[in-house]
């Protein structure tokens, strides 16, 4: 393991780094091919490892891209932790640096608006594709399905804190009805 | 929550150009709305960077915020950099970035070590499994919301691009890449001739 290790380091860098440049959208729509770099790629985790780790990203507190941070950990340690992180957050905030002085000294340009408008049907298509690809890593039998429709509609209907929704699961988990 | 009026926006755009905050102000500011956001740090950022310190009038927190949404990578880490940039340059930019991510990176740390140590745990997994079961649909709830609006406009060409990225990425499982660097050109392509079509 620890022959890889550098090895592995590079490749998480290279493999969230060149990636983060491609999600439009932001962390939701990332996770379909976060999911493929960690368990179909790389074989870092299995899918129900990959599921655990989303669970604990979306328990805990700060932006939701950290589940980078977790895939991190399980490849390479503590290190493995920070280096994902770095590679996910860095290039992408010094490109967000550099757009924002460009347009800071050209605001009339058309141009923000179209992309906007093209990027929006693109990145709903991505976090869709990133819904299906967690269905199918975290649910497996009837109940749980009924726990994640349950989840959606009060989460669309009604303005309980999603903490809370995510509390109620865990618990309907832990009784073993799942 | 304060109760908001349509009076309480005015004093708030006012102090928006007012004293712009130091260094550690930025850190300290976005560490405690980055540790406050179970489940997404956006709602946070704008209670505190709008309403809570005036730093921003809701106008131009949505300029940003749209403008950091259409950039690539996680959304509310490029706003924590086009935000400390503002107001401090390149070591503003740093010490919102670190705010951001530092503490929360500490936690989920120490959650990582300890899924990697009791992650057998019968009882954890189980819980686990329920948690991103409840997580997977709040995420189709956030998903239908934003999808709302092209619906309701009923734009065949966005929805049959939405449908077509849809099966690439999540059915096909082909590399995100390669779908974007055709589905991005085309996108802009239809997109400004649309504009053209309606404009005409």
């Amino acid at each position: 393991m620890s022959d890889t290790n550098s090895g592995s380091l590079v490749t998480l860098a290279w493999s969230f780094g060149l990636m983060s440049l491609f999600a439009v959208g932001g962390a939701n729509s990332a996770i379909p091919e976060i999911h493929r770099l960690a368990v179909d790629v790389n074989h870092w985790m299995s899918d129900k490892q990959f599921a655990d780790v989303f669970a604990i990203s979306q328990l805990s507190p700060g932006p939701n891209v950290l589940i980078v941070t977790l895939i991190g950990y399980q490849v390479a340690g503590i290190l493995g932790a920070m280096v994902a992180t770095l590679a996910m957050c860095g290039p992408t905030a010094v490109f967000a640096y550099f757009v924002s002085q460009l347009l800071a000294r050209s605001s009339h340009a058309q141009w923000p608006g179209i992309v906007q408008a093209a990027l929006v049907p693109l990145s709903i298509g991505l976090m869709s594709a990133s819904g299906l690809v967690l269905l199918f890593a975290s649910d497996t039998t009837w109940a749980a399905f009924l726990v994640t429709g349950s989840a959606a509609v009060l989460a669309f209907a009604t303005r309980l804190n999603p903490l809370w929704l995510l509390v109620a699961g865990g618990l309907i988990g832990f009784a073993g009805v799942l | 929550m304060r109760p908001s009026s349509p009076q309480a926006d005015a004093p708030v755009a006012e102090l928006a150009s007012a004293s712009p905050p130091g260094l550690l102000t930025l850190f300290l500011a976005f560490a405690k709305m980055s540790l406050a956001g179970f489940g997404g740090v956006l709602v946070w950022a704008r209670r505190a960077i709008v309403e809570q310190h005036g730093w921003m009038t809701p106008e131009e927190f949505n300029e940003t915020f749209a403008l950091c949404h259409f950039l690539p990578g996680p959304n509310i880490v490029n706003l924590s950099v086009v935000f400390g940039s503002r107001f401090r340059g390149v070591p503003g930019a740093i010490a919102a970035f670190a705010g951001l991510l530092g503490p929360p990176v500490v936690i989920v740390t120490i959650l990582a070590i300890l899924y990697a140590r009791f992650g057998d745990i019968d009882a954890l997994r189980r819980t686990l499994a329920g948690v991103s079961c409840a997580a997977v649909g709040l995420l189709f709830a956030v998903i239908f919301r934003m999808m709302l609006p092209l619906l309701k406009k009923r734009e065949p060409v966005s929805l049959a691009l939405l449908v077509a990225v849809f099966v690439a990425v999540g059915v096909m499982r082909w590399p995100l890449p390669a779908v974007l660097l055709v589905s991005i050109p085309v996108s802009i392509g239809l997109t400004m001739l649309m504009r053209r079509r309606a404009a005409a």
